[in-house]
């Protein structure tokens, strides 16, 4: 009997083996768990790393400032200052005015180089520079026969040249610049004239074509993705939750209700292209609406949000107590009046945040876009109006990002990682609005 | 119950809306990817120099862009299909179909293809059509007889190609590109070996043959891209053995990531694709729906920017972007102020 006592092994101060299987099992365990979390946060540190490394240039821009001479005897031959005949100066006569500045600026800085002609400024500039000149010539006929000052977008090899994914070595068999345009590039930067800075017109620009990938910006995709999100939030919003109540508070549990509530579920694991698929042909082949407009999109992406708002409001309403109900009832409420009153105000915390959450889904989402044409060269023109916003062809965030990331010009490699920068923002702060809702409304019983 | 007022007002808009969706005022364009470049560049220009709005291009390869485009007259109906070949005869059986009857084409220019490796991987230089077919053909002749492919390296083949394991990144079917591919170079490299001799001698009837020359070997030696060039670019990026298949001004544009091979000794550049020397080259199209002339603003208008001098001509921005403009401008230019419809 003394032997046992003094046997370590039954001491509760000594671990016996299997209590030490037990407790290495249980530190096994936990390690895992720290290991699970640590690799996981290790991919999100890359990739927020890469994201930004590889966006964060095309929030800068280099620009020019060159005093353009606008030549009355080239934009306004009739000397009438009529509009209409300045009009029909096309921007290509304006690129000449242009060139010759910077040349006449380089040769005025005393700049050394061995270009001879205003023809060879143009790897410099962008092409985007004409257009702008015309646009506030046409605004302010006065401006003929005078020399302004105009700040204009320097091409994307230069400014990638300033941001270093250009080099000298690289562009030696690219036939749209030289090494020495980067010499001349240097010299104007030593005076002031090339220089970098915040690129607003990333944030609030249109699109651009492949030769220009300079001037792109996302606000006009910005501008889509918000309507569709307002035609997504006005549709599902209210059809998801009259949906739900009638589902969670008034349907009769039958056969019917529970063949409808699988479905709800097997939607919303359904792949979002069969979403656009449908789109395609009940929106626009069937009913006419237009293509590449936010209204479709916004049509096909709340049929990929209602199951998420469904879903979320009925566990939203599940989780007010009967005792609410039951409450309002004996006090000799009716059943609508329970739930509008009592019930869904107290569940009006969790919709949102699913809907939140339902939207933020909708906002990243491309692959429906793609069908029903919002993908491509779309998003040029702000729309007009409110009514426009929803009918002009537009493009959508994710849509737009897309689009850059297959175009040939390195330089919208850039700006598809800068426009994730501005997506990944958005979704942020949908989710920061979701969780502070939670917070501070949710109540819990 | 305001949120009930707020459902309706929903619901109200979203018909006012629908009802409202007519009227459209800016050309749209759908089509070859390989043409989207162009056609940006054009519409951008165009809407920065007329009152008409920016067209509108989307992008989704050739025959989804000619599907698109027989699918009818009116308004929700695209105006422009781009395509990188010729529309076929069933596209136009289909096109009549639905009452696209009156067809405008228009070549815009040439556009050369390419092959290109890393800048800095092993030295694929100098390619022949029959280097090609050698290469990725399920069958070619050794010794004069037809056998299934036994190379597995360039080398092999051609002792003066590097002794790499052949691999190569073409385009997937679905792009106008592949057709060219396989006509211009897979098929010609056929004849050249005496591939396609053997197959006739072998039993097959003519046309069998050239079918059958076209066949691309399916055991990985040749990997399919159905993306955009940038994917081809990124599979390059990975495989420092591989060659891949872009458009010229694709490679120009990424000079500094790809060294480009010469085709039986020709160095593709807009000099040797425009004189005919480069073989490998097709012509790029767009095709107007001449009933929508007239109805949406600014279509004819787009079409004649399209190949005028100052865009189209060897001078402008589409040449400078990488193609290779048409000797015969002048000829389309007229066509397409005539408004002549394919026959």
């Amino acid at each position: 009997m003394s032997d046992a006592m003094n046997n370590p092994a039954n001491s509760l101060l000594v671990q016996d083996a299997r209590t030490a299987k037990r407790n290495a099992a249980e530190k096994r365990f936990r390690f895992f768990g720290i290991a699970a979390i640590a690799t996981g946060l290790v991919f999100l540190v890359i990739l927020l790393t890469a994201i930004f490394s590889n966006g964060t240039g095309a929030f800068q821009q280099t620009f020019l400032t060159v005093p353009v001479h606008l030549d009355e005897t080239k934009l306004d031959k009739a000397g009438n200052r009529d509009i209409e005949d300045i009009k029909k100066v096309s921007t290509f006569g304006y690129n000449p005015l242009i060139q010759q500045a910077v040349f006449d600026m380089v040769q005025a800085q005393g700049i050394e180089t061995p270009f001879t002609k205003r023809g060879d400024m143009k790897a410099l500039i962008s092409a985007s520079a004409a257009a702008q000149l015309r646009d506030e010539v046409i605004a302010n006929p006065d401006l003929i026969g005078q020399t302004i000052e105009f700040r204009v977008l320097a091409t994307s090899r230069v400014d990638g040249y300033l941001k270093g994914r250009v080099t000298r070595e690289s562009v030696e068999r690219d036939k749209n610049i030289d090494a020495e345009h980067f010499d001349l590039v240097d010299g104007l930067r030593d005076a002031g004239i090339v220089k970098k800075s915040f690129n607003w017109d990333f944030i609030t620009g249109a699109d651009a074509s492949e030769s220009r990938p300079e001037q792109a910006g996302m606000g006009v995709a910005m501008v889509g993705s918000f309507f569709m999100m307002l035609v997504v939030l006005l549709c599902a919003l209210p059809i998801g939750v009259a949906a739900s109540i009638y589902l969670e508070e008034f349907a009769p549990q039958n056969r019917w209700t529970d063949l409808i509530e699988v479905n709800i579920s097997n939607l919303a694991a359904v792949p979002s292209i069969v979403f656009g698929i449908l789109g395609l042909a009940v929106f626009i082949q069937f009913a006419h609406l237009p293509q590449s407009a936010p209204l479709v999109g916004g049509l096909v992406l709340t049929l990929m949000t209602l199951p998420t708002i469904i879903i979320s409001t009925r566990a939203s309403l599940k989780a007010v107590p009967p005792s609410i109900r039951d409450a309002a009832l004996g006090v000799g409420a009716s059943k609508m009046q329970s739930v509008f009153h009592h019930v869904l105000p107290l569940a009006m915390p969790g919709i949102l945040t699913g809907t939140i959450i339902g939207l933020a889904q909708a906002l990243g989402e491309t692959a429906p876009l793609l069908l029903i044409g919002m993908v491509g060269y779309i998003a040029s023109d702000m729309p007009d109006g409110f009514l426009g916003g929803f009918l002009d062809p537009n493009s959508a965030m994710p849509a737009q990002i897309y689009e850059w990331a297959k175009r040939a010009d390195p330089a919208y490699y850039e700006r598809a990682w800068g426009g994730i920068i501005i997506l990944l923002m958005f979704l942020m702060t949908m989710n920061i609005i979701a969780v502070i809702l939670r917070r501070r409304f949710e109540r819990r019983w | 119950m305001s949120f009930v007022k707020l459902t309706a007002s929903a619901i109200a808009i979203a018909a006012v809306s629908a009802s409202a969706a007519s009227a459209r005022d800016q050309v749209q364009v759908a089509g070859s990817s390989t043409v989207l470049p162009y056609a940006s560049i054009v519409a951008e220009a165009f809407g920065e120099n007329f009152d008409f709005p920016t067209p509108v291009v989307e992008s989704g390869g050739s025959s989804a862009g000619l599907k698109r485009f027989c699918q009818g007259v009116g308004e929700e109906q695209t105006d422009i299909a781009n395509a990188s070949r010729k529309i076929r005869d069933k596209e136009i059986a289909a096109c009549a179909e639905n009452g696209v009857t009156d067809i405008i084409e228009v070549r815009i220019g040439y556009d050369g293809i390419v092959f290109a490796s890393q800048l800095d991987g092993p030295a694929y230089t100098t390619f022949t059509p029959s280097d090609i077919f050698n290469a990725l053909a399920p069958k070619v002749v050794v010794d004069g007889a037809l056998v299934d492919n036994p190379y597995k390296q360039w080398s092999d083949f051609n002792a003066d190609l590097p002794a790499e394991d052949i691999l190569a990144f073409i385009p997937g079917t679905k792009h106008g590109t592949r057709e060219v591919f396989e006509e211009k170079v897979i098929a010609a490299g056929c004849e050249a070996t005496g591939a396609m001799e053997a197959m006739i001698a072998g039993g097959m009837s003519e046309d069998d043959a050239e079918d059958a020359c076209l066949a691309v070997a399916s055991d990985g030696r040749a990997v399919d891209i159905d993306g955009d060039y940038t994917e081809t670019l990124a599979s390059i990026d990975a495989n420092s053995n591989g060659i891949g298949v872009f458009g010229l001004a694709f490679y120009e544009n990424n000079t500094d990531k790809l060294k480009v091979a010469t085709m039986s000794g020709v160095e593709p550049t807009t000099e040797t694709i425009a004189s005919g020397e480069y073989p490998v080259s097709r012509p790029l199209y767009f095709y107007v729906k001449k009933a929508h002339i007239g109805v949406i603003p600014g279509l004819k208008e787009f079409a004649e920017f399209f190949v005028s001098d100052e865009i189209a001509g060897p001078d402008g921005p589409l040449a400078e972007y990488g193609l290779v403009s048409d000797p015969e401008l002048a000829a389309t230019q007229a066509a397409v102020a005539a408004e002549d419809v394919m026959q």
